[in-house]
């Protein structure tokens, strides 16, 4: 057992100097969104939806950044033409 | 200058005073007015720090997280359930480091709806990481906010300047308002540390392991403890500046008191003209006012007791199931000790504690009536 003592040498505060967009937050996803380009309307809802806010604006079909998202489907829920399925990921 | 003030107005003028940034806040019974001054200071170009009327508490903290975080000097106020809506970010300002200063209007917690004072709610922040004063006077509010600003802003901790609902925020007494130069020279600018900078990029507060988190909640708690001496300090330099001052711990005749009255706000003024009158009939009465709560002033309380004098803790504040807030905390400050300690709870939700009833208190406790371990709910019989 060690004591920490109180003592000024003790960090107040760490800083990073890292944006935390470093910290890629997208490998305990299970499924994965896949867009169905022929279908997709480009109308938005799912980057409205997305709670990641990782769903990209393209001219049309939006991309999805996979390094964030967690696969919780909420795109495939609201999508209005239905064109978002959910494929399982590999097993790791 | 000296102004008739209410104590909400009293918290105002020292905000504006301090040169505040960012004021953020939103109104609610018994803070109201304290946010209606600042917003009509501003509107009249007088407050000249950013007000911005919040759509909550919970925001109104947030706001001030991030201002603070870019190097504002930041205020709010709040009372009850403004404050117990405040609570997840209380934890963020104090970890994060940041020296916000908020006025804290006691008043009682619903359910039943009561609008009048009662200091569990600041009291349940106890674990918060914010410093607490407890005033007595509307004046005490005012020089609370200058001297908070320069402890907090020294120790890198946030501050609560508390004062009772009603009792104190909206009695008006007369106050001795100091000029902006006479505040600028108690209170320098605030300079920040790692602030956030688009020139120069940082993150703060990012995901931390357990190792590093421990190291940084033993810092709070170095820093917490090195405030007592900045408070001490603070309450020094002020008396030799404005010729008067407040330190961790209120004695009033208590060298050789038989037993004291512990209390703390509005109630401690009330228990000096108790002492008076029962000294008046031969009684060897003293009292106690706590003005610090965090950081506990243990051993400015122990250098101030007399070794065999018996302790009568007043508390408007209650933890179901155990007892008096104040009451805990003193006895443990003290242990181990084999002085009579009681506590009282009296006047939750408003009730007035009067010089009378605050008179039978003491005698109750005198004559050794009390339990020590079973805390006495008291009311006023007249």
């Amino acid at each position: 057992m060690r004591r920490v003592e109180a003592t000024d040498a003790l960090p107040v505060q760490l800083v990073g100097d890292q944006p935390t967009s470093e910290n890629r937050t997208g490998d305990w996803r299970s499924q994965r969104p896949v867009i169905d380009a022929a279908r997709c309307t480009g109308c938005l809802i799912c980057w409205k939806y997305c709670p990641e806010a990782c769903v990209t604006r393209t001219d049309k079909v939006p991309v999805i950044l996979m390094d964030y998202c967690k696969g919780c489907a909420i795109c495939a829920a609201e999508c209005p033409r239905d064109c978002v399925a959910m494929q399982p990921e590999e097993a790791a | 200058m000296k102004k008739v003030l209410m104590g909400n107005h009293a918290a105002a003028l020292g905000a504006a005073l301090a040169r505040v940034d960012v004021a953020a806040a939103y109104p609610i019974t018994p803070q109201t007015q304290s946010v209606e001054l600042l917003a009509e200071l501003a509107a009249k170009g007088d407050f000249k720090g950013r007000f911005v009327l919040a759509d909550s508490e919970h925001s109104a903290m947030s706001i001030l997280l991030g201002a603070a975080s870019v190097g504002a000097r930041t205020f709010t106020s709040t009372s009850s359930h403004g404050l117990a809506y405040m609570h997840e970010l209380l934890h963020w300002v104090a970890g994060a480091r940041l020296p916000v200063v908020m006025v804290e209007v006691n008043r009682a917690l619903a359910a039943p709806w009561n609008l009048w004072t009662d200091q569990t709610d600041s009291l349940s922040q106890r674990d918060t990481g914010w410093m607490q004063f407890y005033c007595a006077t509307s004046q005490e509010v005012l020089d609370t906010v200058l001297q908070a600003y320069r402890v907090a802003e020294r120790v890198r901790l946030p501050a609560m300047v508390v004062l009772d609902g009603f009792t104190l925020s909206h009695t008006y007494e007369p106050v001795d308002v100091p000029s902006q130069a006479a505040a600028d020279a108690f209170l320098p600018p605030y300079q920040p540390p790692d602030i956030l900078d688009p020139a120069r990029p940082i993150s703060l507060g990012g995901l931390t392991m357990p190792k590093e988190y421990f190291r940084l909640r033993r810092r709070i708690d170095h820093d917490m403890r090195r405030a007592l001496g900045e408070i001490a300090a603070a309450g020094r330099d002020f008396q030799t500046q404005f010729g008067r001052g407040c330190g961790l711990v209120e004695d009033y005749r208590c060298e050789d008191a038989a037993t004291i009255l512990v209390t703390a706000g509005a109630v401690g003024s009330t228990a000096q003209e108790a002492v008076d009158s029962l000294r008046a009939e031969g009684l060897r009465a003293g009292c106690l006012r706590l003005r610090v709560f965090r950081p506990f002033p243990t051993q400015a309380l122990r250098a101030c007791l007399p070794p065999r004098a018996r302790l009568a803790v007043v508390d408007r504040s209650y933890s179901p199931g155990a007892s008096g807030i104040f009451f805990q905390e003193i006895k443990a400050a003290l242990y181990p000790s084999r002085r009579e300690i009681a506590g009282y709870v009296a006047g939750l939700g408003g009730g007035d504690i009067t010089v009378e009833f605050l008179r039978d208190i003491w005698r109750d406790a005198d004559a050794g009536r009390a339990v020590a371990d079973d805390p006495a709910w008291v009311e006023d019989a007249r």
